[in-house]
């Protein structure tokens, strides 16, 4: 029988990524779990269609608010495979600068986020007050701390200046010791440990079937990366390595993303030291008929775009895919047998926003009837840490 | 060495059925095949080559309906693109479920964007669109 859910938690057209979970338990376990997307379905796709294609990046840029240069990225990338050209070096350069950019402030968010939900809300505050200073970096460069309006086909919109470098470098190896904190933080805390750890894992076999992609494939063992595997931009111009942990837990994601926060400052540091100079722009004029895929690894994973071009002055089809698209499916899998006071952590650890756990709530197996809500879930998810906390305190 | 060998693979089990093939660059080939050999061609490069699938994109050319199914073999960096043309009004092609868990959405979503029926797959309901859309009306056709 279909039944009508009710979304719980503040529910608003401007969050981002408004996902519906609902929790089959049966007494503390998770048995099913029912995952509802589209509840902000604004069909981009379409709109795309009646753009034209110096347009559309601002349009796709909108899509995400917090990863809001993966889409412009992935589709300038687009383009340039459907002109079969590359955009000029320092563009390439200024682009992958910013691509950087946007994974280390994005990581730092989810950081926080992760430490809000096991209840260690001293982390939550500090990631986020190291993550300002990445937005004030953007903030100099692009002149908009989001959105930053800088990817266009064939180039980027605006060009970086020496003069400021010195300072985005000091401001980012600045923030290297921060992390250095936060990685004592989560490697050495036994609690962390033990609210992490085997909870919610995801099989290699998981992450094949399920096409999972990004920092959720990566703690699997799954050593996939865009930015290597098919280079584009400036990533084969500088020195990095693709991170990967074998636990396929919440703890492995955390720490993938922790470490990725070092390769992404040496990246950028790099690009900053090799950028060459010269024009930023190809001046695109005309964009033949013709077909386009672009992908660009977003601090969630693999994001596609596939342009075809009619030889008009929009795109006659233009299909987005996003990386959570794929990884939230796959919480399916990930969050059923586990404990309810776990399951906050579990779909948060794929890195959906934050209003995806306002929307939870637990339905009681047999009787149908709903038992708690988002806000419910995360109070329980803080409880455990702290009984855990307390229970090591007294032995 | 294993890019053209993909190809080889691909061409000769498709054998008549592959009715076009273009490399459009060095990492991105498009194979255009008869709709009755996807289930085998998915399969062998799931299965045998454990490409990545990455996601199908729905396309109305007003005349048919054509699917393309990207696959990323991700250790050598290739994207290849699997599109099959269905004639309207017989949008009918079999459903990729049975070999991958992931093709579930993307199936319902196509299927409520441009009205394809994936046979095998059980549960074909509104994926983006709300549960009261009505029936017959697809978004992504060229004639909405």
């Amino acid at each position: 029988m279909a039944h009508k859910i009710i979304p719980i938690g503040p529910y608003h057209p401007l969050q981002d990524e408004p996902e519906f979970f609902k929790l089959h338990v049966d007494g503390e376990t998770v048995v099913d779990i029912d995952i509802e997307i589209g509840y902000n379905h604004r069909l981009i796709e379409k709109i795309a269609e009646s753009k034209s294609f110096d347009q559309v990046t601002f349009l796709v840029e909108r899509i995400c608010g917090i990863c809001s240069t993966s889409h412009p990225f992935a589709y300038v990338n687009a383009i340039d495979d459907l002109l079969g050209v590359k955009s000029p070096e320092r563009a390439l350069y200024i682009r992958t600068v910013i691509g950087e950019l946007e994974r280390v402030h994005s990581h730092l968010l989810w950081l926080g986020l992760a430490g809000h939900f096991l209840g260690y809300n001293t982390v939550w505050m500090w990631a986020w007050r190291y993550r300002e200073p990445v937005l004030d970096i953007f903030e100099k460069v692009a002149g908009n701390r989001q959105n930053y309006a800088m990817m266009k086909p064939g180039g980027v919109r605006r060009d970086m200046f020496e003069e400021d470098f010195p300072w985005i470098k000091k401001t980012l190896k600045d923030l290297i010791p921060k992390v250095d904190m936060f990685k004592g933080a989560v490697m050495d805390d036994p609690v962390i440990h033990a609210r992490t750890e085997g909870v919610g894992v995801l099989t290699k076999e998981d992450v094949r079937q399920y096409c999972v992609v990004g920092p959720t494939a990566r703690a699997s063992g799954v050593g996939i990366d865009i930015r290597k595997d098919d280079p584009y931009a400036a990533y084969d111009k500088v020195e990095w390595k693709v991170i990967t942990q074998e636990g396929g837990d919440v703890y492995s994601k955390a720490v993938v993303r922790i470490l990725e926060l070092y390769e992404s400052i040496n990246i950028i540091l790099q690009c900053l030291d090799k950028m060459p100079k010269g024009p930023i722009d190809s001046g695109i004029k005309d964009i033949p008929p013709g077909e386009g895929i672009g992908r660009h690894e977003a601090p969630r994973g693999e994001v596609v775009h596939y342009i075809m071009a009619d030889g008009g002055n929009s795109p006659a089809r233009h299909k987005i895919r996003a990386p959570s698209y794929m990884n939230v499916a796959s919480n399916k899998k990930a969050v059923i047998g586990e404990s309810i006071s776990d399951a906050t952590i579990i779909l948060a650890a794929v890195d959906p926003c934050y209003c995806c756990t306002e929307r939870m709530a637990v339905v009681d197996y047999k009787t149908g009837k709903k038992l708690m809500d988002g806000q419910d879930l995360v109070r329980l998810s803080q409880e455990k840490t702290r009984k855990i906390a307390e229970k090591r305190i007294r032995s | 060495m294993k890019r053209e060998a993909i190809i080889e693979n691909i061409k000769v089990r498709s054998g008549k059925d592959l009715v076009e093939f273009t490399d459009k660059s060095k990492n991105r080939f498009y194979f255009t095949i008869n709709k009755k050999i996807l289930p085998q061609i998915a399969r062998y490069l799931f299965n045998e080559e454990k490409a990545r699938f990455s996601t199908a994109s729905g396309v109305d050319t007003r005349k048919a309906v054509e699917i393309l199914y990207h696959f990323s073999v991700d250790d050598i960096g290739l994207y290849i693109s699997l599109r099959v043309i269905l004639e309207k009004p017989n949008l009918e092609v079999d459903s990729l479920l049975g070999l991958f868990k992931c093709a579930e959405w993307i199936e319902m979503e196509i299927h409520e964007m441009l009205g394809v029926n994936f046979k095998g797959h059980e549960n074909l309901k509104h994926l983006l669109l709300k549960d009261d859309w009505p029936e017959g009306n697809y978004p992504l056709r060229r004639d909405m």
